[in-house]
């Protein structure tokens, strides 16, 4: 790791540390991975056991988040959603990044034409509203997980590669950089141990506040029938599903989409908090609530 | 100001010719054959033949996009798989209902943020800047289908006070079109309101610590004038920006919530393409929303290099 990547992850842990909003959101983090990864044990029933003489019970005891149309248990479904939330959150958004950093990296690098072609693609996406490109394409590779994945990577790609290019133009003009040059260094070598570690910080941020809302655009798609399909459960789609009885069964309504606010609330609380120590611009912003103060 | 208008102008001219290609190969990204799976168990080879002369996918690809282009230029979209009918007219006839009810929302949004955003950002770490602080926070991260679905039940299904969902054109009946726009309008307003407070709250403060606002208070302005003439005047240039690009992005952004209020815009007409297949009207509705956003965009960076004439010599 090089000086300037532990210098950038010392001050967001030490941002995520000393803001207690960031703690709770990091805990709940925490907490979302553990039943992400446990869901299905944790789980204290079938998330498909179909029992139509339990269709739409209050909570109960034995069933502490009601049951749905079909009599499954919510809570089971809501827990083992969890995990197909955090997937499409961490794939869609590392598809974001790999690629957005890629294209950002070489069009501010190396300028001219190559800056031109990719950015000018990059307007192109940027064009279209976010949801309503990520339909376009679900709706004609087909809708599944594994779409609604890179769907929501693709739209999110011009975003990181914009971050990338507007650090990598300033950076590249450093006195480091210019003597990695002189001394005959590659430019594959000058990007990745010169460049990209100087670019991280705005990129975590970014990281960040993109998984929440790669989460809200795949609850948007379950929602629309475009992400997980049945009888596979995602928080969305019970939405959807739910939306009829919702009148007559509150719970439907209520439970995944508090799951959906509280993990989407976990994820910027802990970007913000790392935006105020990592990005200047909101530094700026900060003292000039200082100064107002 | 003249040169900065016909620059942004070409500029957006090659970007709509980039999103008529994105929005062209769309159709080649189908697997298999469009018109097939579109016309699915209504299959008959009369029909099959003569939508895909019509859309003329029997040419090579270079020649059908010139033809896309050309056609999309004089307003023709193609014909929809399912009805026959012109794209172009079935498109234009949701967006009535779209407009409406985005700058509804988009109203509501900018009367709550507004004074939020301003005397948050003027009583910085009180009450008020905590509470519209939180408000912000919970605006940017709930589902705005959720709040839908909780003002469903709520305002319908326990107070009866307004319709669960529905539309009425405006000029049918304004009462009834009030009544059916209050829910899916203030939910999506909602959002957009957290947004513009978080946006009004940040560039209010980053006025107030400029030198000019202090050298205003130090000859003795009264706070008001400070605060009308020095502070807002120039704070409020940014959140025109913002204002309309939001505006733009509901315009193609509420397809989930003109589903669940049953709200029969471009958004409800994209999903119903979606679920139908009928590809050419996906397009057509895709390619409208990207241009009318294109042109907001562009509408917005004109007046902001009028309001701020900074901008146009950058």
């Amino acid at each position: 790791m090089s000086g300037s990547e532990e210098k950038t992850s010392r001050r967001a842990l030490s941002a995520l540390r000393h803001d207690p909003l960031a703690v709770t959101g990091s805990l709940v983090l925490l907490l979302l991975v553990v039943v992400g990864v446990g869901g299905a044990w944790l789980a204290p029933s079938g998330v498909n056991e179909v029992d139509v003489d339990r269709m739409l019970q209050p909570p109960s005891w034995s069933h502490p988040f009601g049951t749905d149309e079909l009599g499954r248990d919510v809570l089971s479904r809501v827990l083992v959603a969890t995990r197909v939330s955090l997937q499409v959150g961490v794939v869609s958004v590392g598809i974001a990044l790999v690629a957005g950093v890629t294209l950002g990296l070489l069009a501010g690098y190396y300028r001219g034409w190559l800056d031109n072609l990719l950015m000018r693609c990059m307007d192109v996406l940027f064009a279209f509203p976010v949801l309503l490109l990520a339909v376009a394409i679900v709706a004609v590779l087909g809708p599944g997980l594994l779409t609604a994945m890179i769907a929501i990577g693709v739209v999110y790609t011009p975003i990181f590669a914009r971050v990338t290019r507007s650090g990598v133009l300033s950076v590249r003009e450093q006195v480091f950089v210019r003597a990695a040059v002189s001394i005959g260094a590659s430019d594959l070598r000058i990007m990745r141990r010169h460049v990209l570690p100087n670019v991280a910080a705005p990129l975590i941020v970014q990281t960040s506040l993109s998984l929440a809302f790669a989460i809200l655009s795949e609850a948007a798609l379950s929602f629309l029938g475009l992400g997980v399909q049945p009888p596979a459960p995602a928080w969305g789609r019970m939405l959807y599903d739910g939306r009829g009885f919702v009148t007559e069964a509150w719970w439907l309504g209520v439970f995944p989409g508090t799951a959906i606010f509280l993990t989407v609330l976990a994820f910027n609380l802990v970007g913000d908090a790392l935006r105020d120590v990592l990005d200047p611009r909101q530094l700026t912003i900060g003292e000039a609530r200082r100064n107002a103060g | 100001m003249g040169r900065f208008v016909i620059r942004r102008l070409l500029q957006s001219g090659v970007v709509l010719l980039g999103v008529t290609l994105v929005v062209f190969l769309l159709l080649q990204l189908v697997p298999g054959d469009p018109v097939r799976v579109a016309l699915g168990t209504r299959f008959d080879p009369q029909t099959y033949e003569a939508l895909r002369a019509r859309a003329g996918l029997d040419r090579p690809l270079v020649v059908q996009y010139l033809s896309y282009l050309g056609n999309a230029l004089t307003g023709d979209l193609g014909v929809s798989f399912r009805s026959g009918r012109p794209v172009t007219s079935i498109v234009l006839e949701r967006l009535p209902a779209t407009l409406s009810l985005a700058a509804t929302a988009v109203a509501f949004a900018v009367l709550v943020a507004f004074p939020l955003g301003v005397l948050s950002a003027m009583r910085s770490g009180s009450l008020l800047d905590h509470a519209a602080r939180v408000f912000s926070q919970f605006g940017v991260s709930v589902p705005d289908f959720w709040m839908g679905i909780m003002g469903i039940l709520l305002f319908a299904g326990v107070l009866g006070w307004l319709p669960p969902s529905g539309y009425v054109p405006i000029t049918e009946d304004p009462a009834r079109w009030a009544s059916h726009v209050v829910l899916p309008a203030v939910t999506v307003g909602l959002v957009t309101a957290s947004i513009l407070t978080r946006f009004i709250r940040s560039s209010v403060l980053e006025v107030l610590s400029e030198d000019y606002v202090r050298t205003a208070e130090a000859k003795g302005l009264r706070a008001r004038v400070v605060i009308m003439r020095h502070v807002l005047r120039n704070a409020l240039i940014p959140v025109v920006t913002v204002v309309a690009v939001q505006l733009a992005s509901l315009l193609g952004g509420v397809i989930v919530i003109e589903v669940l209020f049953a709200w029969p815009g471009v958004g409800r007409l994209t999903y119903d393409a979606v679920q139908a297949r009928d590809y050419p009207v996906l397009q057509g509705a895709v390619l409208l929303v990207a241009a009318l956003f294109l042109l907001t965009n562009l509408l917005v960076d004109v007046l902001y290099a009028r309001l701020d004439p900074r901008i146009s010599v950058r």
